[in-house]
């Protein structure tokens, strides 16, 4: 604003200026805000665990002796509740003081910080007032400023691909250092269930993540044996045969189906798909498990149904019409041509829209966390329970998190996996969808 | 020369004849193919009549609530001023139930305990509240309304067949009577369950409302908004219009193009391991949720936005260029309001994908039972998804209902969501 008055105030005293004097009250703007606005995200991430270490550092050495990680987290709470003012109970004498000290600390960091940050600005101000001159090139200025932070935007991509393999590999290597590598990869047992405590009795646990895998594998099988005909079919018929009104009423109907959250899958997975087919199980003499992988799958099909057909009847559409014609003109049939000339034309497409419905079925959760088993088995049953990654990740996580134990580093483990495979399985399918689009454009 | 058929003529008649003869098989394949596709898109579409029926006729019982409605005596015996805000308000309510049922012995301390279990167990909070508010009431008769327990609300529905055996059933044979004579006497009403919406979670379902979630859900798509949409936004903008074309910028987009495809729950990870993990920010707090739903929106978003920033065509950008404005000047000025609308269609069906969102919400702790609604992000709280998978769970009959109602909601939010979207759409589209 100030430098905005002062341009105006050069610019009406005859003086040509080199950039508009919107720009040089923008350039003060960003100059300022920019850093102060870093300065105060920084400070709020790091004001708790710095505060934290101080308290927990002051605090007298009896009172933390004998306690694990969990314990002294613990401490922390209660003593920050009591800085709140929600006293349970009566806590001891150092605890109180603590609270005394947190709520000095964090006043005076809260202070420092307004002191800080109205120094900062000041110092900034000045400097882009000393700036205006007819000569300074302010919008250069804005436009440089406003592209460092379009890319510093445009890496947020990346920083969020290196934060997922960064975090995950940490907790995946602490995780191998309390179970074999080996044992993971190729154990057949999955018992995540270890002891708690010390004198608890319990299974040693297992990590073998094979069964879970496997149950993965039927799961995402029987998924793709209803998605992949049901998408298909009803993408060639769309695409050939479909009057255009049909057309443009089945296509948002289909994607009302994708749109659904996958947590409403679920749970019409146990109030419907599951009962049904148990009785009709019973009805033909079958056991039918209450959690069937059937149920799971078939649901999570239907999900990927909108998804297959989309990608096919893209694919479809891609081909050159000059294909069509041709096949039309040596006197195929429309279904002639549909299913000698187009569909292997696509097929690499359809093939590349299929492997992306895999890695979706791989990697979809709520449906099986609600719908499938938890103990994993050596079975490739449809009928039987089985239990797939996801769900082991979400139940292994669920309740406590201390970071510290097989249970909980297992779940990364897991996620690492189930990264890598999916990545594999995205690269892969796009790679093919892209080549095969360019083969035609 | 008159009579000359195609068949006994031209040369290749034979031919034409083989091709007349398998013409007729050759189209059954054809209608063969055209059944097939209809059959799987009917397939399809019974699939989702039967999701949506099945959610319907599950959850719209639970947008009433069966209450009764009856003349409490606070009694000044029970409750006393100065005692406030503890005091013996379940007794007065009984006792003053008890009073409307001829045959129930209240002395029985069993017969009084079964009478009580009419009530909601939230009856007496109603009834302290009220007192809390205004001591004054104390010593007089008001009328109240209540809700009612969740076995009677569910009796009221007829969802309790009354021919079960006594034995299999959970209302007894007595509690019947009790009810059906609470009745007969127009105590018992069945209003709009405007609870569902006002009340936070609860134990006992009759009591159980989304506001919790709801408020949760809000907090966390605010956070993801405010996140995602600019930097979403700087990141297309640079990518489309400014960057070259360079082994990073490449490395950059193929990323994009991969996290949209990796799965929600692997964000889960990330957000514990990291903001939880690292930063040590909150569990459960709509805040971290947000920050987690806005890294899985923002590749929707980017990838919205640049198509956005493509149609926009050439020839106003030369134009504006022509006219002496930077490149900066064109893009801001002119190029990025008329992508707008695109783009904000892109960002609401994000958010929308986001409000349905689940795996990773359960991972940070937004699965805990939390009777308050959350006042600010960093609150613990739940969202309406994780919400319905914390009723799902809940062994209570009446809670099956709760979350069809839930999921309705939900999906009345994604469709209110979608509409806009089209709406905006449809309004602002233009053809170049």
């Amino acid at each position: 604003m100030i430098n905005r008055l002062a341009a105006k105030a050069i610019r009406d005293n005859g003086i040509k200026m080199h950039s508009m004097i919107s720009y040089h009250g923008m350039f003060s703007a960003l100059l300022i805000l920019v850093p102060v606005l870093t300065l105060i995200l920084l400070w709020l991430v790091f004001k708790g665990p710095v505060t934290d270490s101080i308290i927990m550092n002051g605090l007298p050495d009896l009172a933390l002796v004998g306690r694990d990680v969990g314990g002294v987290q613990l401490v922390l709470a209660e003593i920050k509740s009591v800085a709140s003012g929600r006293i349970f109970g009566t806590p001891e004498p150092w605890k109180i003081d603590a609270a005394g000290r947190f709520l000095e600390i964090s006043n005076t960091a809260d202070r420092l910080l307004i002191g800080v940050v109205a120094a900062l600005a000041l110092v900034l101000l000045l400097f882009a007032r000393s700036r205006v001159s007819h000569d300074f090139r302010a919008r250069q200025g804005v436009e440089g400023i406003v592209s460092g932070l379009m890319i510093l935007c445009s890496t947020i991509a990346v920083f969020t691909t290196i934060g997922i393999v960064v975090s995950l590999t940490y907790e995946t290597i602490r995780f191998l250092d309390a179970v074999p590598l080996s044992e993971f990869l190729f154990g057949t047992n999955w018992e995540p269930q270890i002891p708690l405590r010390e004198d608890q009795i319990a299974a040693e646990g297992a990590f073998g993540w094979l069964p879970v895998f496997l149950g993965t594998l039927v799961i995402t099988v029987i998924a793709l044996l209803v998605a992949v005909p049901v998408g298909l079919f009803s993408a060639i018929y769309l695409n050939e045969f479909a009057p255009k009104k049909m057309r443009s009423f089945v296509k948002p109907m289909l994607e009302i189906l994708a749109g659904v959250p996958t947590i409403v899958y679920g749970f019409f997975a146990i109030l419907v798909v599951a009962p049904a087919m148990r009785s009709f199980g019973q009805s033909i003499g079958l056991d039918v498990a209450p959690n069937t992988a059937l149920a799971a799958g078939g649901v999570m099909g239907v999900m990927l149904i909108p998804f297959i057909s989309s990608f096919a009847d893209d694919a479809l559409s891609a081909v050159p019409q000059s294909l069509r014609d041709g096949a039309l003109a040596l006197g195929a049939t429309r279904g002639e041509m549909m299913t000698t000339v187009l569909f292997p034309a696509a097929l690499p497409g359809i093939v590349g829209g299929v492997l992306l419905a895999v890695s979706r079925a791989i990697g979809e959760t709520m449906i099986v966390v609600m719908a499938a088993g938890l103990i994993a088995k050596m079975t490739i049953n449809p009928l039987d329970s089985v239990t797939t990654v996801t769900v082991q990740i979400v139940t292994l996580l669920i309740g406590d998190t201390s970071f510290d134990n097989p249970k909980t580093l297992a779940a990364f483990a897991l996620g690492m996996m189930l990264f890598l495979v999916t990545l594999m399985i995205n690269i892969f399918a796009l790679r093919v969808v892209r080549k095969y689009r360019e083969a035609y454009d | 020369m008159t009579d000359m058929t195609i068949g006994d003529v031209t040369p290749c008649s034979r031919s034409l004849k083989r091709v007349a003869a398998t013409l007729k098989r050759r189209r059954r394949k054809q209608a063969l193919l055209q059944w097939i596709g209809l059959g799987a898109i009917s397939i399809a579409f019974i699939t989702l009549f039967i999701l949506i029926s099945s959610l319907v006729s599950t959850g719209w019982q639970a947008f009433s609530q069966t209450h009764l409605t009856f003349e409490v005596f606070v009694d000044p015996a029970e409750i006393s001023a100065a005692r406030l805000p503890r005091g013996g308000f379940d007794d007065a309510l009984v006792v003053s139930l008890g009073k409307l049922l001829e045959n129930a012995d209240m002395s029985d301390r069993d017969t009084a305990r079964a009478v009580e279990g009419v009530l909601s167990n939230g009856a007496q909070f109603q009834l302290r509240d009220l007192v809390v508010a205004d001591p004054s009431l104390i010593g007089q008769t008001i009328t109240l309304k209540v809700p009612v327990a969740d076995t009677f609300d569910q009796l009221n529905k007829g969802l309790i067949d009354r021919d079960t055996p006594e034995a299999l059933r959970r209302v007894k044979n007595r509690e019947i009577a009790w009810f059906d004579e609470l009745k007969a006497q127009g105590a018992i009403t069945k209003p709009f369950n405007l609870g569902l919406f006002v009340n936070a979670d609860s134990r006992f379902p009759e009591l159980a409302g989304l506001k919790g979630a709801l408020v949760g859900s809000f907090w966390a798509l605010l956070v993801c908004f405010l996140i995602a949409f600019p930097l979403g936004i700087g990141s297309a903008i640079y990518l489309e219009e400014f960057a070259p074309k360079n082994k990073l910028s490449d490395f950059i987009e193929v990323n994009i193009n991969n996290l949209a495809a990796v799965p929600s729950v692997v964000f889960g990870l990330l957000a514990l391991a990291v903001f939880i993990g690292w930063f040590g920010l909150p569990r459960s707090a709509p805040f971290v949720g947000g920050l987690t739903l806005a890294l899985m929106t923002m590749p929707t978003i980017i990838i919205a936005t640049r198509t956005a920033l493509k149609a926009v065509p050439p020839s106003i950008r030369e134009a504006a260029l022509g006219l002496g404005a930077s490149r900066q000047q064109v893009v801001f000025q002119h190029v990025l309001p008329l992508a707008m609308p695109g783009i904000l269609t892109g960002t609401i069906i994000g958010l929308a994908q986001a409000l349905g969102e689940t795996a990773p919400l359960l991972l940070i702790g937004m699965n805990a039972f939390i009777t308050s609604a959350a006042s600010s992000p960093f609150d613990s709280a739940t969202a309406l998804p994780t919400q319905i998978f914390i009723w799902a769970d809940s062994p209570e009959r009446g809670f099956v209902s709760r979350t069809s109602a839930a999921i309705l909601v939900l999906l009345g939010f994604l469709v209110m969501m979608n509409a806009v979207a089209i709406y905006l759409r449809q309004k602002f589209e233009r053809k170049w």
